[in-house]
């Protein structure tokens, strides 16, 4: 009997010592699967990014086109004490054709002239209009202007239309390209950063068009969600943290915050469009309507780090305050939630990234509008930076492909500052208890 | 007076009447014989004064605005009938037309008959308002006298205070519940409206879905066909691709990262898994429409298969990879709650780590991690940017993923953006399907907070 032991617990060994190799070479395997998911997600990122980065760059450069210009003030019907008015309806764009045909008087024909004056941007008559107006004492003199280029000049500039590929390839032709040549052989084309990208609101010209409307319409959208749901976020955390008792209407409250926290967000967008655009009547695309939506979406996010944060918050100190006499009350406003600030905001200023990116809900109340005028209040119709990035990415005109990646890149950097903001304050104010 | 100049002088009484009952109260502690019987700081009478008269009155306000629309509109249209003003046929938009005058350019602009409804109009407003000015701060005035002469040291002013303010707390936990009720009312009630017209029978089990109506009768598609199986299947066929995508890498990302990981690496994978949680839906559309379509477009053209230029692949991939952080983050919860126990006791047995996970860990965390793949599914089936921008518009039922498939969210968007008449069939379509969107979504998160719930109570 004690042989026969021996002899299969010997074989037992053997059995699982052969089973070994193959049992390390799955855990191998195993791991690296583990290794591979992770280098996935994180090449990915990689790609997103320099994918979306590379496609940017352009955005942020700007050709201009040098040109002497004659501001004949008879020619423009205006003098140096002509009103506002009269500056505004003046005739600049004569003045910038002939300006482009003393460059090249050999264009005579009608359809070569149209090509020729698409060399500059649609914007450079009111560019000059507005330099005009700031300094009459421009009119009759002669002076040098830098234009904006139109988007297929600059799009040669920056090597995105190949010049070498055959005419009937190329969107610009040859002889629009020995213009731009020639221009650049004088030394009259330059690229500079693109200032006018921050500083203008959207245009149907891709080389017009810029961010500034999208952010003071995101930033607005931003303020109102923060002045609501920062206070009933807090309040209702304090409630079911500190005060409310175990009953049926509590946990219904309860259940009815996790699931907000998960229920698709296009819901509330539709929530928005029935109950505060049509039965409230709102004015559509405003920022304070797409306050209140995101609001309530961002809601049950602060209400859970709120919620957590004041959990954190040690009972002694409670018991502290009230030992000492202090009231419910008073020990929770005075002692548990200053020490639990830290982490409240941390959650909040998470919630309003969220909200920042947020675009759904922000198209179903009509935020999806082309607007031109930047936002002056919050009930003005503006649009937001996420639709402004999903506005410009369904035009056709390939202009406004660098300008929806540079769009993006904005909206990143603008998430990537809270984010750090967020972590800075975790960092500096957390407490170890 | 406007509301905010009524608001800010509500305010200022408040404020005179925080003053005075601190005054009061302070002048009658100090002619307190026995200090030791005082127990209220003063400024809690103050802000029990101060709210006596803001609250009630400021209630009265936003009640009054409420009905203020509605009345004058009544007022309006009697005034229209008694006149027999042949109003156009859309009230609505007569009366729009009268109220956005408000330059004296485009006073002058209306007809003479309008000019006259105008008057009345401009009339009924200005009484409505001056009634509603002196209410409310009659009202505010009174309470102020009534609270200022009532209060004193025996009142309860502390207690009271904290009551109020409980109260307050109260209504904004309270707020959770008005949001689902809201949105289960606004999309209920256009859904009723919209099977008034449509058949439901037809919405949810018809084959053929064309919202767009031809403006003549007897053009091609001159009645709109709402059936919705096609989106459906492609809402499930994209949503399907993702998870498949996102379950194993996000699984297997969390069991790296808490079971193998070393803290380098941990250092800088988390980071990266919370980068890819937080941009926005917008760039993975952009992404998935610009780079990843066109790229899987290549590679199937390559290999002899024709992919449709908005492929179910391409916006599942990427959806996909946009949830693995959620995934992963949750499988990593429910993970670290199994006890620690457990994985040494299968250690000690010999058994290999890999052996631990399968065998002991995920069965153990098993529940947890179908709540949490059901919480991923829902998050599929509700997300909308990168649909909207990387699937199509076509109603193709297919489960090929090759081909161009739309979805519920798709339709939505693409149903209420853009201008339309609201009470046509075509926008109440949109509230159907946001009434079936959360409907699925509520019972798929309802169960995974249940099954998750369920799970963590098992190993406390």
């Amino acid at each position: 009997m004690s042989l026969e032991n021996t002899e299969n617990s010997m074989n037992n060994t053997e059995l699982v010592k052969q089973s070994l190799k193959k049992r390390y070479i799955k855990e191998r395997v195993f791991k690296l699967m583990g290794l591979f998911s992770i280098a996935t997600a994180i090449l990915f990122l990689l790609i997103l990014l320099v994918d979306i980065a590379s496609k940017a760059m352009p955005a942020f450069s700007q050709t201009k086109i040098t040109l002497p210009i004659n501001l004949d003030a008879e020619k423009l019907g205006l003098d140096v004490s002509s009103s506002k008015q009269d500056m505004m309806g003046a005739d600049f764009r004569t003045v910038i054709r002939a300006a482009l045909l003393k460059q090249f008087p050999e264009v005579t024909k009608r359809k070569e002239k149209r090509a020729l004056y698409s060399l500059t941007s649609m914007g450079a008559e009111f560019q000059l209009r507005d330099m005009v107006i700031e300094n009459p004492d421009l009119l009759g003199q002669s002076i040098e202007v830098d234009f904006m280029a139109d988007d297929d000049v600059d799009a040669v500039i920056k090597g995105s239309i190949d010049r070498n590929l055959p005419e009937s390839d190329r969107r610009v032709k040859d002889q629009k390209l020995s213009w731009i040549e020639t221009l650049e052989q004088s030394g009259q084309i330059s690229t500079g950063f693109n200032w006018h990208f921050f500083s203008s609101g959207d245009s149907r010209e891709p080389e017009m068009a810029g961010i500034k409307g999208a952010i003071i319409g995101s930033l607005y959208t931003l303020l109102v969600t923060l002045a609501l749901s920062f206070p009933v976020a807090v309040a209702a955390a304090i409630y079911l943290e500190e005060f409310a008792p175990k009953n049926r209407f509590i946990d219904f409250i309860e259940i009815n915050i996790n699931n907000l926290a998960a229920v698709p967000s296009i819901v509330f967008g539709l929530l928005g469009l029935a109950v505060f655009i049509n039965f409230f009547s709102m004015p559509r695309s405003a920022p304070v309507v797409g306050g209140i939506v995101l609001s309530l979406m961002t809601l049950p996010t602060i209400i859970i780090a709120s919620r957590s944060a004041i959990k954190a918050v040690p009972p002694s100190l409670r018991e502290a305050a009230l030992g000492l006499g202090a009231s419910k009350m008073q020990s929770v406003f005075h002692h548990v939630l200053p020490a639990a600030l830290p982490g409240i905001l941390t959650g909040t200023i998470i919630g309003m990234a969220q909200a920042l990116g947020e675009t759904a809900p922000l198209l179903m109340i009509g935020m999806v509008a082309f607007i031109v005028d930047i936002p002056q209040s919050v009930v003005d119709p503006s649009t937001v930076l996420p639709i402004q990035v999903y506005l410009w990415a369904d035009s056709p005109e390939r202009g406004f492909l660098a300008k929806t990646s540079a769009a993006i890149m904005v909206l990143l950097f603008f998430l990537v500052a809270m984010n750090a903001i967020a972590i800075y304050l975790r960092k500096k104010f957390e407490k170890k208890w | 007076m406007t509301i905010s100049a009524l608001i800010f002088l509500l305010l200022l009484f408040a404020a005179f009447s925080y003053f005075m009952a601190r005054q009061k109260i302070t002048t009658a502690y100090r002619q307190n014989k026995q200090p030791s019987k005082i127990m209220t700081l003063p400024k809690y009478f103050g802000y029990v004064a101060a709210l006596c008269s803001l609250l009630p009155s400021l209630l009265v306000l936003f009640v009054l605005q409420g009905v203020e629309e509605p009345y004058i509109n009544s007022e309006i249209s009697s005034f229209i009938g008694s006149q027999n003003i042949a109003a156009s046929d859309d009230l609505d938009l007569y009366l729009n037309e009268i109220k956005s005058a408000d330059t004296p350019e485009k006073i002058a602009a209306l007809s003479e008959e309008k000019q006259a409804v105008y008057q009345r109009y401009h009339e009924i407003e200005t009484t409505t308002q001056r009634t509603i000015t002196a209410i409310v701060l009659s009202l505010a005035i009174l309470l102020v006298i009534w609270g200022l002469r009532k209060i004193n040291t025996e009142t309860p002013a502390r207690k009271v205070f904290e009551k109020i303010i409980e109260g307050i707390l109260l209504l904004a936990a309270s707020i959770a519940i008005m949001t689902t009720v809201g949105i289960v009312f606004s999309v209920l009630f256009e859904s009723t409206r919209f099977f008034g017209e449509v058949p439901i029978m037809s919405f949810m089990f018809g084959t053929e879905w064309s919202p767009q109506t031809a403006i003549r009768a007897d053009q091609v598609g001159s009645s709109a066909a709402f059936g919705a199986v096609p989106l459906f299947v492609g809402t499930m066929l994209i949503s399907f691709i993702a998870l498949l995508v996102s379950v194993p890498l996000g699984l297997m990302s969390a069991v790296y990262l808490s079971e193998y990981a070393s803290s380098t690496v941990r250092a800088v994978a988390k980071p990266v898994l919370e980068i890819l949680a937080g941009i926005p839906t917008v760039v993975y559309g952009f992404f998935a429409a610009l780079t990843v379509a066109p790229f899987i477009r290549g590679l199937g053209e390559s290999m002899g298969l024709s992919v449709a230029s908005e492929s179910a692949l391409a916006a599942g991939l990427v959806m996909g990879i946009m949830i693995i952080p959620f995934v992963s983050s949750l499988s990593d919860d429910v993970l670290s709650a199994v006890p620690q126990s457990l994985r040494e006791g299968s250690l000690g047995l010999g058994a290999t780590r890999s052996e631990t996970i399968v065998k002991v860990l995920i069965p153990a965390a098993l529940p947890g991690i179908v709540g949490g793949v059901l919480l991923a599914a829902s998050r599929a089936i509700g997300e909308t940017m990168i649909v909207v921008m990387a699937a199509g518009l076509a109603a193709n039922l297919t489960v090929n993923p090759l081909e161009a498939v739309t979805t519920v969210t798709v339709q939505i968007v693409t149903l209420l953006t853009g201008d339309q008449e609201f009470d046509s069939a075509k926008t109440l379509a949109a509230f159907a399907l946001g009434l079936m969107l959360f409907i699925t979504t509520l019972i798929l998160n309802v169960i995974a907070l249940h099954v998750v719930r369920k799970y963590r109570e098992q190993y406390e």
